[in-house]
């Protein structure tokens, strides 16, 4: 059984170096999202490059789009394409690797950036796979301070009106957004309440533990006639105190000091996680 | 008076193909009666997805059915379609590239005395300048038809602009020449080319017959693809001609005017006159008195061509 815990200290470490190439990148969401992505992509999603035009696969989409350098480093893990070619055309001029999702690569579903398009489309998968009689489930993924888009309650709407009980929706809750806490921002407290009040049945976990991720898309795969929301309760940065809680990582490039201690962080949380 | 509305053509086309192809879909905002598709719903329910009023979730879900291999139609009031969610078309459709048609029922100022939040005078404009956006203004039940026949056999977006009454053949079952990104030319004459689209279309072609009794010889082109304009076939009619009459329901900015005046001065240069609805909430009416009263009607447009040969 791969150890997870550690392969997401180990992607981290990527993500660092694509945003130091590229000299930009979403650092913060990017960390906090890691083991969501890690948990789908190697333990609960068929989706691989062998599979990636199979009809019957599952289907995920990456509605916090801005976090793609962790979906990019998890899907060159994955095989979809190299990771050293990802860090060394990442933001540059002509590169396929920008900042947001981009289905012209492989392994990516759907176009993201503008927040709020993710439910509603995952909705209509779901929808799609139903009519289809397919058994593959669809994923997506959205971050707390996304949820102020209205958008997001009219695709949470119609996810409990069709019964999709092929969706589960996960929302990164690591309670900060780029101007500060989201509930300074947009209160959002109670997430859970509010989408269970739209007929959801919902699932709040330590989004940084993989094994509490696990149990919780086993779980969001036996309940019938109505989707699943993982409310994935995170820390925003995780990974170094460095860069840790602090809505002012939520974009930024690390100086070559804070490059040093992020990278020196991570590796150890990585060897002591092989070693738990 | 012809009594069937485009759009009316629009969904018996589809359920003539949904018996045999079931990946169709079509998708509604509470919007199955005002875009004909009740017949549609209650033939196919299990091909039917209704979203209630939420434009924004209409067209995510669309693309999300495309891409897992359905064939979406959302058909919604353009109005509503084509800015509230502006962006679903913009991202999910054309950026990510799936077959989702759009299908803007009521376009333009069909809706007449109901105001500017219901007119759709901005749809062509919008959609046309998004990157992978087709936008298509079929002129009468007959192009309808064959467009709509076309659409089936793609799998990109687009948008359809289609107007909420019936409007006069143009054409008739056995002649309606189409051929799908190619304009149709209606008549020709060396003095003055009017292109126009939509439900324009036929006050233009009527407008070349009162401009033949003054002895001024017109061309009359259908446009009804404004995007990709068909610009081979534009500037072939434009050849010799004095003077170049486009006619648009639209706002004067960024529709077929403004497309049709880009290609002629970088090849052609010569007077191009943009008839169009004014940039201003429109007077109250039904359509007919509105077109009226702008000038967009057979003399109006006839008396526009004229003065710009003199």
């Amino acid at each position: 059984m791969e150890n997870l815990k550690a392969k997401a200290y180990a992607l981290r470490q990527d993500v660092v170096n694509m945003i130091m190439s590229g000299k930009g990148g979403h650092i913060g969401g990017d960390m906090s999202i890691m083991e969501t992505l890690v948990t789908l992509y190697f333990n609960e999603m068929n989706i691989s490059p062998e599979n990636q035009h199979d009809p019957s696969r599952d289907k995920f989409v990456m509605s916090k789009g801005h976090c793609v350098e962790a979906l990019y480093a998890v899907l060159a893990a994955k095989g979809f394409f190299p990771i050293e070619e990802v860090i060394e055309k990442f933001s540059k001029f002509g590169s396929p690797f920008i900042g947001h999702p981009n289905n012209k690569l492989p392994g990516i579903e759907m176009n993201s950036g503008s927040l709020g398009h993710g439910l509603p489309v995952a909705v209509g998968m779901a929808i799609a796979e139903k009519m289809n009689k397919s058994s593959a489930r669809v994923y997506v993924v959205m971050g707390d301070g996304e949820l102020a888009e209205g958008s997001v309650w009219e695709g949470a709407m119609s996810a409990t009106h069709y019964n999709l009980d092929n969706l589960c929706a996960i929302v990164d809750r690591n309670r900060l957004q780029i101007s500060g806490s989201t509930e300074d921002v947009m209160h959002q407290d109670s997430i859970e309440k509010r989408f269970e009040s739209f007929g959801w049945n919902v699932l709040s976990v330590n989004g940084n533990d993989v094994d509490a991720l696990k149990e919780a898309f086993e779980t969001a795969k036996t309940v019938k006639g109505r989707p699943t929301l993982v409310v994935a309760n995170t820390t925003k940065g995780l990974g170094s105190a460095v860069m840790e809680n602090k809505a002012s990582w939520h974009h930024h490039v690390p100086s070559a000091e804070e490059y040093e201690q992020i990278m020196k962080d991570l590796k150890e949380r990585e060897e002591a996680a092989l070693h738990e | 008076m012809n009594k069937i509305h485009n759009r009316q053509v629009i969904c018996d086309v589809l359920m003539e193909h949904a018996k045999e192809d079931k990946d169709i879909v079509v998708l509604c905002s509470d919007s199955r009666g005002s875009a004909s598709m009740t017949g549609f719903a209650n033939t196919y329910p299990e091909q039917f997805v209704e979203v209630g009023i939420a434009e924004q979730d209409l067209v995510g879900i669309s693309a999300g059915l495309a891409k897992c291999g359905k064939k979406p139609y959302a058909a919604s009031p353009a109005c509503f379609l084509t800015t509230r969610s502006y962006e679903q078309a913009k991202v999910d459709c054309a950026y990510s590239n799936t077959n989702v048609k759009l299908i803007g029922i009521s376009g333009g100022i069909s809706y007449g005395a109901l105001g500017m939040s219901h007119h759709s005078a901005q749809d062509i404009a919008a959609m046309s300048a998004i990157p992978n956006m087709r936008v298509y203004l079929p002129s009468d039940r007959h192009q309808t038809r064959h467009l709509t026949e076309a659409l089936l056999q793609d799998e990109k977006p687009a948008y359809i602009r289609v107007g909420r009454n019936p409007v006069e053949d143009v054409y008739t079952e056995d002649n309606c020449p189409f051929e799908m990104d190619k304009a149709t030319v209606l008549c020709k004459g060396t003095d003055v080319l009017i292109v126009a689209c939509g439900e324009l279309v036929r006050p233009s072609f009527a407008a070349a017959s009162i401009l033949a009794k003054k002895g001024i010889k017109s061309t009359v082109m259908d446009m009804y693809c404004v995007k990709p304009l068909d610009k081979e076939g534009l500037l072939r009619e434009a050849k010799g001609v004095k003077a170049v009459i486009t006619v648009e329901e639209h706002s004067p900015f960024g529709g077929l005017g403004s497309m049709v005046a880009q290609v002629i001065s970088a090849n052609d240069p010569k007077k191009v006159i943009n008839l169009s609805l004014p940039d201003a909430p429109v007077i109250t009416g039904n359509s007919q008195e509105v077109f009226d009263y702008y000038g967009l009607n057979a003399e109006g447009i006839a008396k526009t061509a004229e003065e710009a040969l003199k």
